[in-house]
């Protein structure tokens, strides 16, 4: 066999998508066990991968302190939305019998370091993580809740904005949220924000940014409008680390990049501060 | 036949439909512009200043002293290369955050104008923070302790449009459209397809009737036949109207009341309580 028919030979073979993971950053590929012992970590670039709501609330919570609460809280269809693949409806519907969750955030009380919380997640296999009206209505009550028992609010954002298919309402989550946040801050109380990746759209321009300290893990996408619009709008290309967390570092929109495996510490350390 | 979601959409974005500078001439006696965010930048996609609303066809000591605020849509293709066809840029906000910081120490109202495709979506918008100062805005106008009037005259595009349309009442005019996408953007992500925006438009409920059931809006401002852009005038007049009334009953409430108040409209949408 010459050299190209082996190149050939061995190109055929399909990557088996059950062994392997890509990084969707440097497009590394590795085995699946070895992106999954790092933690969901490139082990090349550190872009920080992303993590289901429960995998986030496992690290970051005192073992068996998370407590679940406005779960009961879902979407809801005011516009009846129906769109060229069917309702949406049917399609939350299906989202929530995949994922288990009923919204695209988890919110609960925990322990965090040994400091009381109240801890809500994001996740972005929920819908894109948009924010709709179950959302912003969990986000809200909890700030609610947290002026009442006096704890500090740690929310991790992932999403791509607001849930358009709720119309205006999911838009008005952006004022409801800030509103609620608002109040928690009068109150006296803390909030830190974590922008995962990616924290975009609706969400970056409401709770997410609102945070006393914004936090952020290496290499998450963090923006308002999408990098294509703007190159459209602007008829420039734009650099390949714009809107990643070091580019917003160092534009002063985030505290503090922090690495996973540091990430429950510097939220407890916070805490510690600031006399919780 | 009824009127569309598009044709609102079309009506919202009419060139001859009046703009701020239109409304400022034609309901208020004087209008005292202020610049600048005090940071980098004098946004021209969103101005403000104080303004004196007329009670009457003529000047008369009802008048009104108000902080206007809002999206500066231009006419022509010069206006709006200077003012970037409304959208406005982080160091927008940020100047209506500062003049409504104002009008809150003076005890004036605030009453903002709101017709805009989004917020500007550029390279220097997102380095100043776009995104941070859109929230930041919602943030504050939500604890404002002063009257707030929002009436939302063409296009309400997105966050860029709620940034300054966070109030006690909000108004809209019966051809201005309200979403949360443009149609055109929905389409294109939903629809795959762009050209599929009348069914997205339809879909996103976005015309003030909608809005008023769905609980979006307070009222909705009528406008003359054929749409405001047949006759400034009597379109103005009725803003001027409804403008004047919202801020009447306003100012009856004493400011703790209404910041309680507002906090508990803005959070009622969605209506889980």
């Amino acid at each position: 066999m010459s050299w190209f028919e082996a190149k050939a030979e061995k190109a055929k073979i399909p990557p088996a998508k059950a062994l392997w993971a890509i990084c969707p950053k440097c497009k590394s590929h590795f085995e699946k066990a070895v992106w999954k012992k790092n933690g969901g970590i490139c082990p090349k670039c550190n872009y920080h991968g992303r993590l289901s709501a429960r995998e986030r609330i496992a690290q970051i919570a005192d073992e068996g302190t998370f407590s679940e609460v406005f779960r009961a809280v879902t979407y809801s269809d005011h516009l009846e939305f129906h769109d060229a693949t069917g309702p949406y409806k049917e399609k939350v519907e299906a989202t929530i019998a995949k994922t288990g969750e009923t919204e695209s955030i988890v919110m609960g009380t925990a322990k965090i370091g040994g400091h009381d919380a109240m801890l809500g997640v994001m996740d972005f296999a929920f819908m894109g993580g948009s924010l709709g009206t179950g959302t912003g209505e969990r986000i809200a009550r909890a700030c609610e809740q947290a002026i009442a028992e006096r704890r500090p609010l740690v929310l991790f954002s992932a999403s791509g904005g607001a849930r358009m298919h709720e119309g205006i309402l999911s838009l008005m989550q952006m004022a409801k949220t800030s509103a609620a946040i608002a109040k928690l801050k009068e109150a006296g109380l803390p909030y830190i924000s974590v922008l995962t990746d990616p924290t975009t759209g609706g969400v970056s321009a409401s709770y997410a940014m609102l945070g006393d300290i914004n936090v952020t893990e290496p290499r998450a996408l963090i923006g308002f409008a999408g990098r294509r619009v703007i190159e459209n709008t602007i008829h420039q290309k734009l650099p390949d680390d714009f809107q990643s967390a070091e580019y917003l570092e160092s534009h002063g929109f985030i505290d503090r990049i922090v690495e996973r495996k540091d990430l429950k510490a510097f939220i407890a350390k916070m805490l510690w501060y600031w006399g919780f | 036949m009824a009127k569309s979601a598009m044709d609102c959409v079309k009506l919202a974005r009419d060139a001859k439909r009046p703009h701020l500078k239109d409304f400022i001439d034609l309901i208020c006696s004087d209008f005292e512009e202020l610049h600048g965010d005090r940071l980098v930048n004098d946004d021209r996609g969103l101005v403000g200043g104080f303004a004196t609303i007329r009670a009457g066809e003529k000047a008369s000591e009802k008048d009104v002293k108000v902080l206007i605020l809002g999206h500066n849509k231009g006419t022509t293709v010069e206006e709006n290369m200077t003012s970037n066809f409304g959208m406005a840029n982080p160091d927008g906000y940020r100047k209506a955050m500062r003049l409504a910081k104002l009008a809150e120490k003076f005890h004036l109202p605030v009453v903002t104008f709101v017709d805009t495709p989004g917020a500007y979506p550029g390279k220097e918008a997102e380095e100043r923070g776009q995104a941070e100062a859109i929230a930041k805005s919602l943030e504050f106008f939500s604890r404002l302790r002063t009257p707030v009037v929002v009436v939302v005259t063409g296009e309400g595009g997105s966050g860029g449009a709620l940034a300054i349309a966070v109030g006690d009442r909000i108004l809209m005019m019966e051809n201005a459209v309200y979403s949360v996408i443009s149609p055109e953007g929905c389409a294109g992500i939903l629809w795959r397809d762009g050209a599929k925006a009348p069914e997205a438009a339809e879909a996103l409920k976005i015309t003030a009737p909608d809005l008023l059931k769905l609980g979006a809006i307070d009222e909705v401002v009528k406008e003359p036949a054929g749409g405001a852009q047949k006759n400034h005038k009597a379109a103005a007049n009725a803003v001027r109207k409804a403008v004047l009334a919202a801020l009447k009953d306003l100012a009856k409430i004493p400011v703790d009341e209404l910041i309680e108040r507002r906090y508990e409209k803005i959070r009622s949408y969605g209506n889980f309580h």
